[in-house]
């Protein structure tokens, strides 16, 4: 009976390791699935049950958990809510958004970078903690951005993006309307799950993060770009003359674009500088025809466009430089305006890309990630994404941009005693919704330490004053003021 | 029987001393996992340590010393995996009472009540081997056993007694207490398969049919196979219990093929296991949701009859990875049912994918123990009993963890050793007993040609006669 007894034992050896592969499998190779499912309902009880770490701005919390007396031990809190709202974004049980999602595993102590703070929890049997993680964001600045949109009238839609030109740190980034994450946080699942109802049918979309969630027409501010493209061809520098006048009549079209405000920038003939200063549409519509969409979309490309680049945040908008566009369209896009589109975001890209000499530096919100003592784990490191032009382009640009802010339409940017670069931009959407007003720039000029981008929506704002640089000069100005002042 | 000419002259050692020190392990793990479930839910060594662990050891050290004394040559590896099985589920339990406790359940004494039934065990395993000296006396109880092992299975269909539990009608309840006849009725049929077999075996060995390298059986001999495929299906149908009738199927089976030899049976029986399979399929409700829960758990979680058992286990298993959240940093007790059938989820879940490899080695080594038993055993009726038994806990280990981490439909069973419940841990014991005491005879030096003893019964001595 030995031989049979033998391939009973071989029956057996198979069904064994049938148990063994399976068990690995499920517990091992599923397990994150497992975890990801939105009905699993350890991984949250889990979550609230331990110290998640916080999110830091300077020395500030503006995330984090402290223990709470009801059926889990910590509760999330935000220090100031709606200011922060959009980088933070929301820890709730259904989902996370923000860098509570990007950042979830530093934050819940699940990342790897914080295995040896684990093992010691293990070992010393205490409750494991969260890692913390520090923002690159500037609270001044922040202050400076989130006051500006919040003082703007009461259905204003509006975003701010601040970075460092030199490395891409985000200095501030603020959205308006936004939420308060507090509410998600709650442990009153049902009334959490009623919020993000809420929340999610408002018209006015709060949950969107419009510094980086919402492309437009750039109008404008694109100028920046396609001057750029013009001065890299070799053929133009700030003080080439270029067609100025009336009217640009579109090729293969009877259609004609006039300036913005009607007049003809100064004469047939203007300098680029002039063409910038006064917003020549006539000149950048011509420009634009003149290079082609190849020329203008490797430009746009270099800048940043058709991509994200943002890796901390989630919920980044591709900003737009369609490569099928027909020349009538090719020009339009000279001024931003046909397929063009931009997120608030990219805009700060290209201002700070002409402060950098050119270089693209990857922005990034996540500074450094700090185990629960606050010792650095991890810091981010500045990164060039590509190289938008030379350096002498940049100077080029820069010198027709300190003109635009000195005698253009962007004066209300001025700072005494500082010579700052920026541009107005507005576009115009349909004829019954008001126009985007845009503006970017970036100070000081000789060493610039932050670039600023500001989009603005606001219905009881008149056209021209819009066009003026009025809504976003002065909140890029206060951000300005806010990062050069410290 | 060619089976022990190449081993009669190897003389095997008693190796007593090594079983006490993988006894002190064993020990080890169940008071240490008690201990860590005290410092993981209450932050402090359970102020019962001392008490419990020496009841403990005093069980283990009883049986060793039983074992030192009447099987002296037995397996010594069995017994400490045994122990250590049986000690880590008493902790498991422990922690589930206590979290059971804390939310205010009436059932929080598993641990308790599974002490107790540990303490029967020990006493039937020492019992066992004290009155039971040679296993072939089993032998002649082959009908008796068969009887008494069929009359327990429709027990809990009497009046009064019967009662059913969560579905199944397995239990019968005796003076408050409840109780499951089918556990020891598995025991009692390997004695009834192995003595009906071991006589048998050459009719049923004779070859029918020549089908592609198989030798069929005879039609006319199977009636034996097709009475037990008979009384499984009969399990299933009436007491809704797919766990224990696919076991008491497959035990048959294995145990004809091994005394018979021949693959043939085999054949006849996957044939017959499919035909069952397909009709229960149809017929049985029950049999069809646990197909369809095991093929899309995630679909029915919600649905009542549903998988959310299932699935909550899957999540348990899956968040307790490599090497678990830890004893009381889990969240098991959101698994129905995680004291007895699926106790290894919450092993998953808090000990991790560590914890369950290990038990399920620890199960394989008692199997290859199982098995080595037969193959060294000098009788037939020993060997036939050792495969038996191996094949018992090899498919129900098989079928229950099996059926908890989603390899195959899930049916209903307990984890030998780790589940709550009185039946199966008091039966195994007895099976662990027997193992020992087929073990002791087949390593014992080769028999003296004046055995008989005192104690021993006449018809004793003709058998061993025989068997020289």
């Amino acid at each position: 009976m030995n031989k049979p007894i033998r391939v009973v034992s071989v029956f057996c050896l198979v069904l064994f390791m049938a148990l063994l592969v399976n068990a690995t499998y499920l517990m091992y190779v599923r397990a994150d699935d497992l975890s990801d499912d939105p009905r699993n309902n350890r991984v949250i009880t889990a979550a609230y049950s331990r110290e998640r770490g916080a999110i830091l701005v300077g020395n500030d919390a503006v995330a984090r958990s402290v223990p709470s007396d009801d059926r889990y031990k910590y509760q999330r809190t935000y220090s100031e809510p709606f200011k922060y709202a959009p980088i933070t974004g929301y820890f709730s049980r259904f989902s996370q958004t923000g860098v509570e999602r990007s950042q979830n595993a530093v934050l819940a102590g699940d990342d790897s970078r914080l295995f040896v703070t684990r093992l010691v929890d293990m070992l010393s049997n205490s409750d494991p903690k969260g890692g913390n993680v520090q923002l690159t964001v500037d609270a001044a600045a922040q202050d400076a951005a989130w006051t500006g949109l919040e003082n703007l009238s009461g259905d204003a839609q509006g975003a701010v993006v601040a970075l460092e030109p030199t490395t891409g740190r985000v200095l501030a980034m603020a959205s308006t309307p936004t939420f308060d994450p507090n509410g998600f946080a709650s442990h009153d699942f049902e009334a959490v799950d009623e919020l993000g109802k809420r929340l999610n049918n408002d018209p006015r979309e709060p949950l969107i993060n419009r510094a980086i969630g919402t492309t437009l027409p750039p109008g404008s501010t694109f100028k920046l770009v396609t001057a750029a493209a013009a001065i890299e061809s070799g053929d133009y520098d700030a003080d080439s003359m270029v067609p100025g006048g009336f009217r640009f009549r579109l090729p293969q079209s009877s259609v004609s674009i006039p300036n913005h405000d009607g007049g003809d920038c100064g004469g047939r003939r203007i300098t680029m500088t002039q063409a910038m200063q006064v917003s020549c549409n006539v000149t950048f519509l011509s420009l634009a025809n003149e290079l082609g969409v190849e020329a203008m979309a490797e430009q746009a490309e270099a800048f940043g466009f058709n991509d994200t680049s943002l890796e901390d945040l989630g919920g980044q908008a591709k900003s737009l430089y369609p490569r099928d566009m027909d020349p009538p369209q090719t020009a339009m896009s000279g001024i931003g305006q046909a397929s063009v589109t931009a997120s608030p975001l990219q805009m700060a890209m290209v201002a700070a890309a002409i402060a950098n000499d050119g270089d693209v530096m990857r922005p990034y919100v996540v500074d450094e990630v700090r185990a629960p003592n606050l010792s650095v784990l991890d810091r981010t490191d500045p990164q060039s994404i590509s190289k938008a032009m030379s350096s002498s382009t940049a100077e080029e640009l820069t010198k027709m941009l300190v003109a635009t802010v000195e005698s253009g339409t962007a004066t209300p940017a001025q700072i005494p005693g500082v010579e700052v670069a920026g541009k107005t931009g507005t576009a115009q959407s349909t004829a019954d919704q008001p126009p985007y007003a845009w503006f970017v720039s970036f100070a000081p000029a000789d060493d610039p330490q932050v670039a600023v981008a500001v989009l603005v929506q606001s219905s009881d704002t008149a056209r021209e004053e819009i066009a003026g640089g009025l809504l976003g000069g002065p909140i890029a100005k206060a951000i300005m003021e806010a990062v050069i002042n410290q | 029987m060619s089976q022990t000419g190449t081993l009669m002259g190897f003389v095997h050692r008693r190796r007593r001393g090594a079983e006490l020190w993988l006894l002190v392990l064993a020990l080890a793990v169940g008071i240490g996992a008690y201990a860590a479930v005290g410092l993981g839910l209450e932050g402090e060594v359970p102020a019962d340590l001392a008490g419990y662990g020496g009841w403990l050891t005093a069980l283990i050290v009883a049986a060793h010393v039983a074992v030192r004394i009447v099987a002296p040559y037995a397996d010594p590896v069995l017994l400490p995996l045994v122990a250590a099985l049986n000690g880590l589920g008493l902790a498991v339990l422990r922690r589930l009472d206590l979290t059971y406790e804390a939310n205010g359940l009436d059932q929080h004494t598993f641990a308790r009540q599974q002490l107790t039934w540990m303490t029967l065990g020990v006493i039937l395993f020492v019992g066992t081997l004290f009155l039971l000296r040679d296993h072939r006396s089993l032998q002649r109880f082959t009908y008796t056993s068969g009887l008494a092992g069929i009359l327990l299975l429709i027990l809990p269909f009497l009046p009064i007694i019967g009662g059913k539990i969560n579905g199944a009608r397995i239990w019968i309840n005796v003076a408050g207490f409840s109780f499951q006849p089918g556990e020891v009725a598995k025991v009692l049929l390997v004695i009834a398969f192995a003595g009906y077999l071991v006589l048998h075996r050459d009719a049923l060995a004779l070859a029918g049919r020549r089908v592609v390298f198989i030798d069929l059986p005879r039609g006319r001999d199977l009636g034996p196979i097709l009475a037990m495929f008979g009384v499984s299906m009969m399990i299933l149908v009436a007491q809704n219990d797919l766990g224990s009738s696919l076991l008491f199927f497959g035990l048959f089976l294995v145990m004809l093929y091994v005394a018979t030899e021949r693959a043939g049976w085999l054949v006849v029986g996957g044939l017959l296991f499919a035909a069952g399979a397909l009709a229960a399929y149809t017929f049985v409700d029950n049999v069809r949701n646990r197909f369809d829960f095991w093929l899309h758990p995630m679909d029915y979680y919600y649905e009542s009859p549903g998988s959310g058992q299932l699935v909550e286990a899957l999540f348990g298993m899956g968040w307790g990875g490599l090497i678990g959240r830890g004893l009381g940093n889990g969240f098991p007790e959101r698994v129905p049912f995680a004291y007895s059938d699926f106790i290894l989820s919450t092993i998953g879940e808090e000990l991790g994918l560590t914890a369950v490899m290990a038990i399920v080695l620890c199960y394989g080594l008692i199997v290859e123990r199982a098995l080595r038993i037969a193959l060294i055993s000098r009788d037939g009726f020993g060997k036939l009993m050792a495969v038996g038994l191996a094949a018992i806990i090899a498919l129900q280990v098989f079928v229950v963890i099996g059926g908890v981490t989603g390899l195959i439909p899930l049916t209903g069973l307990t984890t030998p050793f780790l589940s709550y419940g009185g039946s199966s841990l008091v039966a195994n014991w007895v099976v662990v007993a027997l193992l020992l005491r087929i073990s002791d005879q087949a390593r014992r030096p080769a028999p003296r040609l004046d055995p008989v003893d005192d104690s021993a019964a006449d018809d004793e001595h003709t058998q061993v006669v025989k068997l020289r």
